[in-house]
């Protein structure tokens, strides 16, 4: 167990490591966030949005902006052999899953960070109070679980294939259905014009049911991707 | 399976489903509600359910390959997904086709058991691409294996979500005992193990047809055939036959 934890947090360290020194997927991903609320803005038509439609304007451009990470997650390691390295390491398989799922949770932190002031700012016509944002934080938490859960186990899905990038977003975005329509709805009275109301637990029960299955699930599989 | 048993199948199918679909025209009730097009009910709603749990079943096969490692397991699977997605093409159909009778859109999007179906139907457009991208024949068949299960696994889950976020106008089957008359219900359980016979069926042809083919495949290789037993690049999975 000392081992694992020691893996999972020297392959984390190096993740970090990596983005810290190249800065390329998180100043991507935020960058392709505000576009996409720019585009949001002209396509829509609208100068500022409140309920449902705030939510899944919100919902859909973190969505698309995990996508690029997801897609960069494992080109390195493929690259630079760094699966090679890790096989030859006698140490347990899930610590890469654990280890990028965190990687990929941070990076998505990261991107809240940013593209969440972006989106009051530009498009969101209620002010984000202190209530409205602790509430954001939660449903955003739970869904960032999901999305590094199973933006790890597509990732290293696609990456041995020929075509990763363009299996990466055809399997992911279906997979993921169930936490957009769940971070949506839980969102939805958060962003009301009249002020937030209470979240719906409902939907937070759904959306913490969801990782705890595909938790359980990409920890069960995964090792059966690294093989070789 | 074996020709004879396999003719079996086929007539046991071809008899329930003419049973069933006889019943589901001249004994069951006409719907007073609906009228006619509620019928297509009888067909919809089996295919639906079986195709489901066809994909499911593609599931559990996948979780034996990957514990067993063996071919035949990724061909079950292979078959079973195949089989599911065919069927799938029919519900979508027929729900449109009752959809639009019924609530007079072709398609309806507060209706939650339509589009969870949509949402599994599009995964599984994935699966035979993935397989198709992947060069190596054992890194194909275990990689397929963890989609199968990762999308087995989530279709019941959708279902949760999916049903959660909407208000329904969709007939819940089965929701709660006893609503629908005996002679309804009579009819649509002759329609459902009828379509359940028709995908065992489907399922056993095209596994026969395979295992046909790997076994050629295996007596060219004998010969000294090169050009026969050299695969194709193909999604399918290989059948490993000594």
């Amino acid at each position: 167990m000392t081992s694992t934890r020691a893996a999972i947090g020297a392959l984390l360290r190096k993740e970090l490591r990596l983005e810290l020194r190249t800065f390329q997927v998180i100043p991507a991903m935020a960058l392709f966030s505000v576009t996409t609320l720019i585009v949001f803005h002209f396509s829509l038509q609208a100068n500022s949005v409140d309920g449902p439609l705030a939510a899944g304007v919100l919902t859909v451009t973190l969505l698309f902006s995990a996508i690029l990470g997801i897609n960069r997650l494992f080109v390195a390691d493929q690259e630079e052999a760094g699966f090679d390295g890790f096989l030859l390491a006698p140490v347990d398989r899930t610590a890469m899953l654990i280890a990028k799922a965190i990687a990929l949770g941070a990076f998505l932190v990261v991107l809240e960070l940013i593209a969440v002031p972006a989106f009051a700012l530009m498009l969101l016509d209620p002010d984000l109070t202190g209530a409205a944002l602790g509430q954001t934080v939660l449903v955003l938490l739970l869904a960032d679980v999901a999305i590094a859960v199973v933006g790890t186990l597509v990732g290293a899905l696609a990456i041995q294939t020929r075509a990763r990038d363009l299996i990466v977003p055809l399997i992911a975005l279906p997979l993921l259905l169930p936490v957009v329509i769940g971070t949506a709805k839980a969102l939805a009275p958060t962003f009301a014009l009249a002020g937030a109301q209470a979240l719906p637990g409902r939907w937070l029960a759904i959306l913490a049911l969801y990782d705890l299955v595909f938790g359980l699930l990409a920890y069960a599989v995964f090792d059966f991707l690294l093989e070789d | 399976m074996s020709g004879n048993r396999l003719l079996t199948l086929s007539v046991a199918t071809v008899v329930t489903m003419i049973t069933g679909y006889s019943l589901a025209a001249f004994y069951a009730p006409m719907d007073a509600d609906q009228g006619f097009v509620q019928k297509i009910f009888y067909l919809h709603v089996p295919m639906a359910i079986v195709a489901l749990c066809g994909f499911v079943f593609a599931g559990i096969c996948a979780v034996m390959h990957l514990r067993t490692n063996e071919s035949k397991w990724d061909l079950r699977s292979y078959v079973a997904i195949h089989v599911s997605f065919i069927l799938g093409v029919g519900v979508l159909l027929t729900g449109a086709i009752w959809s639009k009778a019924s609530w007079v859109h072709w398609w309806v999007w507060d209706e939650p058991t339509l589009v969870s179906f949509l949402i599994v139907f599009v995964l599984y457009a994935t699966y035979t691409p993935l397989r198709f991208s992947i060069e190596d024949r054992e890194r194909q068949s275990r990689y397929a294996s963890v989609f199968a299960i990762t999308a087995g696994a989530f279709v019941p889950l959708n279902f949760v979500a999916v049903r959660a976020a909407t208000q329904t106008v969709h007939p819940r089957t089965f929701d709660r005992t006893g609503n629908l008359p005996p002679h309804m219900a009579t009819a649509f359980l002759v329609c459902m193990v009828g379509m359940t016979l028709l995908y065992v069926l489907l399922w056993q042809y095209e596994m026969t047809h395979k295992s046909t083919v790997a076994q050629l495949r295996a007596l060219k290789r004998k010969l000294g055939d090169d050009d026969g037993a050299r695969a194709r690049r193909s999604a399918a999975p290989e059948l490993q036959v000594r």
